[in-house]
This record gives structure tokens, C-alpha cells and sequence, in this order.
């Protein structure tokens, strides 16, 4: 069942559910952390309406910075407004931004200790048809493995808006992971979030979890699904939402390890370096459990659409519940 | 005002500081020494004269900011610093050491007073554009200026002049430039490795205000710095012409020394030469 504290969104299983691009969160979020905080920054690399920041920069035009498609600058003069007190938020697409512009967020914010919150979106798979130049696969790696930020990557636009508003007030530098596509709503206003914290989604309506389901990202959507079909088969799982993947909640991650002693992870990434290879290291440290991996294994994207792309590269509800049995086997 | 008192008085200072650096880069073992010594008259009329700031209060508000971008260069900020009372000089001899506060490239969370960590080229100027804008956005920007200290050899970096056509495009008074022009990088000389002229018609092709100085002479950087804050409606770059290894005539103009730390022998020779220049000052 879900989780009755988190105040879940109760029609997320109607085929009607609402759907709206995790970006869109991004951008409804940015134009409220402005209007609280007169020190918020925009920053964009010639994709304003792309990565959503049209509802800021037409609030508040002289807040606003156009790049053009120069993602270095980008990032690097975010740095320097960051150091007299602004908090810049600079958007591109994750391919470019943190693909092409790593060394300068390494040296200028990382590093550096600028509060710069960089904001990658288009990532994932789900892209489509742009191709596999423009879906970003290796985003998460590129961050996480970078000290001193923190990195979320979002369910859905309200969690999105949530991640947006709280990161504008840690102080430190972030990565906001988003996808472009229109993606179920799966949390409401009401649902908690909290950087560092992992959430438990979907339970057993009774008794202990078999199985360990942790998600990152749009495809949070299909991993409750799994959980709701496997249900109806008789196996029991849990699945967490790990949106913040750094700082990392081990805690939650060990209990759930504890519990089901079988581990089944689900990001629209590369396998390697992703937030399953985080909770990997997490869990050979604490409490080794036998794990399946869903995302992209060691290949680039193409063209097609979502759902084309998303079965193709099988991480679909098919692909969640066969990764669910098949570690159901090797449980120790 | 630089009064010929006071040009003379810098004089000594650059002597000075051409000594610590020196010494800093025996005790160190690597490390650079012609880029430092080259600027060390730069960075000196700045700290002793140009700069509003204040060593016994290093983080006050209203400073003026100097992002140097090219912080391979390092031990004339340091040895400056120290001269000017933000640090012992004797701390100079910890430069590179495990344990310093003077990394081998600067590093703000272990020198807070640095204005930016720095290393990787052409980034600096970015860092420096991004201050001018939130300066202008804070309406500060009549009452400071942001300085930008970078190398001729980092205008390989694409990233340089993605900052130089966005500073050019949003007319940033309040942002200088100092490119240290003294034609030589690491593999060897700047017209050999990847021509940058005609330098100063491409910056003003980007819409800068170019000022062309030369590098060792206080009167004429005086000069072209109090032009540079004269100019409002666009950003304004001082290519300095320096001589790379300013001070001990075997380390001039030779690219060899971009990149290695005077020996124990060297040293004493070049100590020996610029504490002759220092006695006829």
C-alpha cells in the first residue's frame, strides 16, 4: 500500500493521473525561492523557456541572466556572483551542464565553497527523440563523486518545487537533476521532503518486505507500479524514493537492507557510477545484501519516444518485477 | 597621487617582495618563478597603493576585489600579502608544504583571504564578471572596482573569451582587467604555441576599452589604471608588457623558468642580484 503518513497522491494509480514535467517543479519553485529571497539568481545558457526559468525571468527580468550557449560562463560567473552574496541557480541541459562544464564546477564551486546550484535538465533516457546526444546518462556520477555537493534528483514537479525552495537555503553548492517529459504525479503539497532523507513510498499492508526497491527520479512512477502488481502475485516490497542521492540517507538504506536482505535499484542512468553504485557502497560497508540493478547498461541512448526508449533499455514495470524475482533468488 | 617618494618607496617593496619570493621557492623545491616575478611590480603598486583594502580586516565588506586567475602565480600573492600584514612573512616558507595555508595554487577553505581558489586557467575572469554584475545589480558598482589579475597564455581557454564576449556585451565598467603579456607559457613562447595577436584588436573587437602599458613602469600602470576606472560604459583590459622572470637577469625572458623552482645554488645567485639592485635603490 502507500506509505497513509506521506499524504501520497490517492489517484496515482487512475489511468487519468495527472501529469506534468518534473522541470516545470524546477521552474514553479525558482520563481517562489525569489520571491522569499531577493539574493536568488538566474543564470541561462540560451534554454530559458526549455529549463523552465521563463517564470522567474519575466517576474524578475533584472534578476535574470541570459548566457547564451556558453555553459563554462555559465557556471564560472555564477561562481563570482555567489561570492558577494547571491544564490545563483544556472540551467542547461544536463549533457552540457554538468557534462561539458565539470572542471569549472570542480574548481569554482565545489572546491571553490560557492552556493551555486546547478540545475541539469533533460536527463535521462525519457529526452526522446533529440537522440542520445542529449540524453544525459552520466550526470549523476559526474556530481555525486565531487565533495561538499549535494545532489537530488526529483520524483515529480511537486517534489521538484519542494527540492528547488530548500535547496536555495543550504548555503552550499547543488546538482537538481530533472526530466523533460510529462511524468505522474506521485506525491502531493503535503508529502515531507527533506535533503539527506529517503522516503518510504509503497509497504506491505502487513508484515515484512521480501524485497527492497529503491528509485531516483521519474521512474519512481513504474517502481511503485512493480510493487502494486507484485502485490497482487504475493511478494512484499518496500520502495524508497532516494531523491536526495548526496548527502546519501545510509540509514534508511541499511534498515531497508536489514529488513529484506534483497536489494533492487531503479534510476534512468548508467548502471556504473549512478545512485545505485551509491547505494552499493553504502551497503557493503553496513549491511551486504545481494542487489539488482535497473538503468542503462554501459550503452548510449537513441531516438523514440519515452516509453519506446524507457522498454527498449528495460527499466519498464516488466523489468522492475523480473529484477525483483530474479533477487529474490539470490537472497543469501 | 603616486608621488616620486612613493614610486620609490614601491621600488624597494617589488625588491623585497622578488627576495621573498625567491626564498619561498628554494625552501618550496618546485613551484613557478618567472610569472611571479614578472608581476610582482603589478601586484605591489596594487597592494601598496591601488586597492582599497585592509589587512587587519581582511573580509571587510566594502574592499575592492582582485580575482587573480592564473594562481600558478601564487607565491607573488602571497609573498604581497604577507608584506602588506595579512599573514607573518615568515610564513612564506611554508609555501607547498603538507600542512600550509599557502597551497602550491590557492585555496580559499585554507587561506580565507584569497578572493577565489584557483588553478585551472581561464576561469577567473568569469568569477570576476560574475562580482561586477552582482555589484551592479546591488547598485555598488560607482563605489568598487573587481580586478581580474590573468596570463596571456590562458587566452587559449575557450572559456576566457566566452567571458570576454559576455563582459563586452553587458558593458561592465567596474570590471579591469590585467593581463600579465609576457609571452611565454609552459611548452614555450605564446606566438609559437598559439599567436594571440593581434591581442589587442581582438578585445576590442569584443567591445572592450584596451589600454596597453608598460609593465614595470609604476607611472604608466598608475596612469592606464586610473584611465581603466575613467571608463563607465564598457570593461577595460591593461595588457601590462612584462619581462617573465622580472629581476634576475638569468631568469629573463627564458620560458624555461615558467614552471620550476629556482635550486639552492640559483637562488643564492638570484638573492645576490636583487639585493645589488636593492642597495642602489
Amino acid at each position: 500500500m502507500l506509505n497513509p503518513k506521506l499524504k501520497l497522491n490517492p489517484k496515482i494509480f487512475n489511468s487519468d493521473v495527472e501529469q506534468i514535467p518534473i522541470r516545470k517543479g524546477f521552474g514553479q519553485g525558482l520563481l517562489l525561492a525569489g520571491e522569499i529571497d531577493k539574493n536568488v539568481v538566474a543564470l541561462c545558457a540560451d534554454l530559458t523557456e526549455s529549463t523552465q526559468m521563463h517564470f522567474f525571468s519575466e517576474k524578475f527580468p533584472k534578476r535574470f541572466i541570459e548566457m547564451g550557449v556558453a555553459e563554462q560562463n555559465l557556471v564560472t560567473v555564477a561562481s563570482g556572483m555567489a561570492a558577494m552574496g547571491k544564490i545563483p541557480f544556472c540551467s542547461s541541459y544536463a549533457v552540457f551542464s554538468p557534462g561539458r562544464n565539470w572542471e569549472q564546477i570542480r574548481t569554482t564551486i565545489a572546491y571553490n565553497d560557492r552556493p551555486v546550484k546547478i540545475v541539469g535538465s533533460h536527463a535521462g533516457i525519457s529526452v526522446g527523440p533529440d537522440g542520445g546526444t542529449h540524453q544525459a546518462l552520466e550526470d549523476i556520477a559526474l556530481m555525486r563523486v565531487l565533495p561538499n555537493v549535494d545532489v537530488i534528483s526529483p520524483c515529480d514537479s511537486i517534489e521538484a518545487k519542494k527540492a528547488t525552495l530548500a535547496l536555495a537555503k543550504t548555503g552550499k553548492p547543488a546538482y537538481l537533476r530533472l526530466a523533460r517529459e510529462k511524468t505522474p504525479i506521485i506525491t502531493t503539497e503535503e508529502t515531507p521532503f527533506e535533503i539527506g532523507k529517503a522516503q518510504t513510498y509503497w509497504m506491505p499492508d502487513v508484515g515484512l518486505a521480501q524485497v527492497g526497491i529503491i528509485v531516483t527520479g521519474s521512474l519512481a512512477y513504474r517502481a511503485i507500479f512493480a510493487a502494486k502488481e507484485l502485490e497482487a502475485e504475493g511478494i512484499k516490497t518496500k520502495v524508497i524514493n532516494l531523491s536526495s542521492i548526496a548527502p546519501i540517507d545510509a540509514e534508511a538504506i541499511t534498515i531497508l537492507a536489514k529488513e529484506t536482505k534483497a536489494i533492487v535499484t531503479v534510476e534512468e542512468h548508467q548502471i556504473k557510477g549512478g545512485m545505485g553504485s551509491a547505494v552499493a557502497e553504502v551497503l557493503a560497508q553496513n549491511y551486504p545484501a545481494p542487489m539488482e540493478f535497473i538503468g542503462i547498461k554501459n550503452l548510449f541512448g537513441q531516438s523514440g519516444t519515452p516509453d519506446e526508449l524507457i522498454e527498449h533499455y528495460k527499466m519498464g514495470v516488466k523489468d522492475i518485477k523480473e529484477a525483483v524475482k530474479k533477487v529474490l533468488t539470490r537472497k543469501l | 597621487m603616486l608621488t616620486e617618494e612613493k614610486i620609490k618607496e614601491l621600488e624597494i617593496k617589488a625588491n623585497n617582495i622578488r627576495q621573498s619570493i625567491i626564498e619561498m621557492l628554494v625552501e618550496a623545491k618546485s613551484g613557478h618563478t618567472a610569472g611571479p616575478l614578472g608581476m610582482t611590480d603589478i601586484f605591489t603598486l596594487f597592494y601598496f597603493h591601488i586597492l582599497k583594502h585592509n589587512p587587519q580586516n581582511p573580509f571587510w565588506e566594502g574592499r575592492d576585489r582582485l580575482v587573480l586567475s592564473n594562481g600558478h602565480i601564487c607565491p607573488v600573492l602571497y609573498a604581497t600579502m604577507a608584506h602588506s600584514g595579512y599573514f607573518p612573512i615568515e610564513e612564506l616558507k611554508t609555501l607547498r608544504k603538507f600542512g600550509t595555508r599557502l597551497q602550491g595554487h590557492p585555496h580559499r577553505e585554507y587561506l580565507p583571504f584569497v578572493e577565489n581558489s584557483s588553478g585551472p586557467l581561464g576561469e577567473g575572469l568569469s568569477q570576476a564578471i560574475g562580482m561586477a554584475l552582482a555589484d551592479r545589480m546591488d547598485k555598488k558598482d560607482r563605489s568598487r572596482f573587481i580586478y581580474c589579475f590573468m596570463s596571456d597564455g590562458e587566452l587559449d581557454e575557450g572559456n576566457s573569451w566566452e567571458a570576454i564576449m559576455f563582459a563586452g556585451k553587458n558593458r561592465l565598467g567596474n570590471l579591469i582587467a590585467i593581463v600579465d603579456r609576457n609571452n611565454i607559457q609552459i611548452d614555450g613562447f605564446t606566438e609559437h604555441i598559439m599567436p594571440l595577436e593581434p591581442l589587442a584588436d581582438k578585445w576590442r573587437a569584443f567591445n572592450w576599452h584596451v589600454i596597453e602599458v608598460a609593465g614595470h613602469d609604476f607611472k604608466a600602470l598608475n596612469e592606464a589604471i586610473e584611465e581603466a576606472q575613467k571608463v563607465f560604459e564598457k570593461p577595460t583590459v591593461i595588457i601590462a608588457h612584462t619581462v617573465p622572470g622580472k629581476g634576475v637577469k638569468e631568469f629573463e625572458r627564458d620560458y624555461k623558468w615558467h614552471g620550476k623552482a629556482p635550486s639552492k645554488e640559483e637562488g643564492e645567485m638570484a638573492l645576490k642580484e636583487l639585493k645589488d639592485t636593492g642597495a642602489r635603490l
